[in-house]
C-alpha cells in the first residue's frame, strides 16, 4: 500500500516539473496564439547555460538560476521582437514552421557546443537528501522543484490578473487591434510575454538539469509532456497547467509502478483520455 | 483656437471601394464636430485612418502639429487620440473596471492609484461604476455602449472621435448620454461625433461636416447644412428635427 502512495506521491512532485515545462507554453499560446514548437529545445538550452554558469563560476545550479533566469528572459525578449513577431499574422503555418526551424537549430548549436554525452547539474546533497513522514519517503528535491512551480504558477497568475503588464497581456489575447487602439504596443507586449515565458522556462530547465541528466536531443520529449499538460488542464488556465503536469506526472509513476516500461505510455493514454472525455480540458478558461 | 487635428488630402480605397477620396478638414482645439453621411460613406473609414487602425494611401493627418500619417495606433493613443466602436468591442474576458484601467494605464499613461482613480471616475461619470466588477463579455447591449465611452474617456484623449454611440438608446438615455459628451465637451476635450441620431448630435456640435462616397460634400454650421440640399438629397424623406 505504501508504495502506491509513494508512486502517486512522486508522480505529485514530478506534476511540478511538468507544469514548470508547460507554463511558458500556456502563456505564449495565451497571449499571442504562438504554438512554439522549439519550447523544449529551450528548455535544454536554458539547463546548459546552467551548466556552463555552475562550471564558470563554480556555483551552485540554484544560484545560476540569478544568471540564467534573466539571460532567458533578455534572449525571449530579442527573439519575439527580432523573429518571432514577424512571423505571426492570420497564417498560423509560418509561427509553427519558424520555431520547427528553430528548434532543429538549437539542438545542433547544442550537438555543437556540448556534444551528444548527457550531461546533469550538480547540486550536492540536496539530491539525496529525503523527508520521511509517516513512513512515507520524500526527496526533498522533488518537493522543492514542486514548491518552485506552485510559487511560479502563483506569481504568473498574479502577474496577470493584477499588474498593468498583466492587462496588457490579456487585452491583447482578447483583441489586438482594439488594444493597439487603446495605446498598446502589440510587438512589445508580445517581447514581454515571451521573456516573461523564457524566464519560466530558465527555472525548468535548471530543475531539469538538476533532477536528472540530459542532452541535445531531449527537448522533443520535454515540449511533449509540456502540451500534454497544457491541455489536460485546459488551455489558458494557470493553476489548470499545475493540474494538468500532476494528472500527467501521477499517470507516469503509477503506469512505472506497474510495470518500468508502461511509464511514458500510461502518461499519454491519461492524456487521451482527458482529450476523449474533456477535450477543453479539465478547467478551460470561461471567456466571452 | 490653434488646429487639433489637420486632414489634407486624405485617400484610401479598397480595389474599387474608395473609402476616402481626397479628403481635406480641420478641427479646432475645444471644437465638437459632427460628421453625417449615409451608410457606407466612409465615416467609420476615416475614424479608422485617424487612429491608426488603417494608413491612407495619400494625404497626411495632422495632431497638434506633428505629422502622425505613419505612426502606429498605440502611439496615436498615447499622443491622445481615443475611439468609440459602432459594435462595442469590450475586453470581453476582462471586468468593467480592468477595461477602462487598460486605457488609464497603457492609454493614458498613469500609475497605479492615479489610474484606479481615473478608471473609477470615468466608470462613475458613464453610469457604470455598479457594473465595475463584470466580466465585460456579461454586459448588455447598452452597458456595452457606455464602456465603448468609458474606455476612450480613460485614455484621457485630447480629441475622442465617436462612433455612433447614441444608436439604439431610449430618449432618456439618449439625454442622460448628450449630457455626459456635453460635461467631457466642457472639460476641454475636443470631440468628432459619428451619428445618425441627428438631435443628439445637433445638442452637442458647432459645426457639420457631410461625406458621402469618402468625399466631403458639405461642411458649416449645423443648422444651414441641415436645410441644405446636399442633405436632403442625401436624407430624402428624412427629418431633420427628429
Amino acid at each position: 500500500m505504501i508504495e502506491w502512495v509513494s508512486a502517486v506521491t512522486q508522480g505529485v512532485l514530478l506534476g511540478g516539473l511538468y507544469a514548470l515545462f508547460a507554463a511558458g507554453l500556456s502563456l505564449i499560446f495565451g497571449v499571442m496564439r504562438l504554438v512554439n514548437i522549439a519550447h523544449g529545445d529551450l528548455i535544454v538550452f536554458a539547463a546548459y547555460l546552467g551548466l556552463s554558469t555552475t562550471m564558470t563560476f563554480g556555483i551552485n545550479p540554484f544560484l545560476a538560476l540569478f544568471v540564467v533566469v534573466p539571460v532567458m528572459a533578455g534572449l525571449g525578449y530579442i527573439l519575439q521582437r527580432g523573429l518571432l513577431n514577424r512571423t505571426l499574422g492570420e497564417d498560423i503555418l509560418p509561427p509553427l514552421l519558424v520555431t520547427f526551424g528553430l528548434s532543429v537549430i538549437l539542438q545542433n548549436a547544442l550537438l555543437e557546443g556540448y556534444t551528444a554525452d548527457p550531461r546533469k547539474l550538480s547540486a550536492g546533497t540536496i539530491e539525496t537528501a529525503s523527508l520521511s513522514v509517516g513512513g512515507l519517503s520524500v526527496g526533498v528535491l522533488p518537493l522543492l522543484t514542486f514548491a518552485i512551480a506552485v510559487a511560479v504558477i502563483a506569481g504568473l497568475q498574479w502577474v496577470f490578473y493584477s499588474t498593468s503588464a498583466g492587462r496588457g497581456f490579456r487585452a491583447v489575447s482578447d483583441n489586438q487591434e482594439i488594444a493597439q487602439i487603446m495605446g498598446l504596443n502589440k510587438a512589445h507586449v508580445f517581447g514581454l510575454a515571451m521573456a516573461l515565458a523564457l524566464a519560466v522556462t530558465a527555472i525548468a530547465g535548471i530543475l531539469l538539469g538538476v533532477r536528472t541528466s540530459f542532452d541535445p536531443s531531449i527537448g522533443g520529449g520535454r515540449l511533449i509532456f509540456g502540451f500534454e499538460a497544457v491541455i489536460i488542464g485546459g488551455l489558458g488556465s494557470l493553476w489548470g497547467t499545475l493540474a494538468g503536469g500532476i494528472i500527467l506526472g501521477v499517470a507516469q509513476t503509477i503506469g512505472g509502478k506497474i510495470d518500468p516500461g508502461w511509464q511514458l505510455l500510461s502518461g499519454h493514454i491519461a492524456f487521451l483520455a482527458v482529450l476523449a472525455i474533456r477535450p477543453n480540458g479539465l478547467f478551460p478558461r470561461v471567456d466571452h | 483656437m490653434s488646429v487639433l487635428l489637420s486632414v489634407t488630402g486624405l485617400s484610401k480605397s479598397f480595389g474599387a471601394v474608395v473609402v476616402a477620396d481626397d479628403t481635406n478638414f480641420d478641427v479646432r482645439t475645444g471644437e465638437a464636430v459632427g460628421i453625417l453621411g449615409p451608410n457606407g460613406a466612409g465615416k467609420t473609414s476615416l475614424f479608422h485612418l485617424i487612429t491608426g487602425a488603417l494608413w491612407p494611401d495619400t494625404g497626411r493627418i495632422e495632431f497638434a502639429g506633428r505629422d502622425i500619417t505613419t505612426m502606429s495606433a498605440a502611439r496615436r493613443c498615447n499622443e491622445g487620440i481615443a475611439r468609440s466602436f459602432q459594435v462595442p468591442q469590450p475586453f470581453g474576458g476582462m471586468t468593467v473596471f480592468e477595461n477602462a484601467l487598460v486605457g488609464a494605464t497603457h492609454g493614458a499613461g498613469l500609475r497605479g492609484l492615479a489610474a484606479e482613480t481615473h478608471a473609477l471616475a470615468v466608470l462613475n461619470d458613464t453610469g457604470l461604476l455598479s457594473k465595475s466588477n463584470i466580466r465585460a463579455g456579461s454586459l448588455t447591449l447598452l452597458e456595452r455602449k457606455r464602456l465603448e465611452m468609458a474606455r476612450a474617456l480613460a485614455a484621457r484623449p485630447r480629441l475622442l472621435l465617436l462612433d455612433e454611440i447614441a444608436g439604439g438608446l431610449t430618449d432618456a438615455e439618449c439625454e442622460m448620454l448628450i449630457e455626459t459628451i456635453k460635461r467631457v465637451h466642457a472639460g476641454g476635450t475636443t470631440i468628432i461625433w459619428i451619428e445618425h441620431v441627428v438631435h443628439a448630435l445637433l445638442a452637442v456640435v458647432q459645426r457639420l461636416i457631410v461625406i458621402d462616397f469618402g468625399k466631403k460634400i458639405a461642411e458649416g454650421d449645423p443648422r444651414t447644412i441641415m436645410e441644405s440640399r446636399e442633405i436632403k438629397d442625401i436624407y430624402l424623406g428624412m427629418d431633420p428635427h427628429a
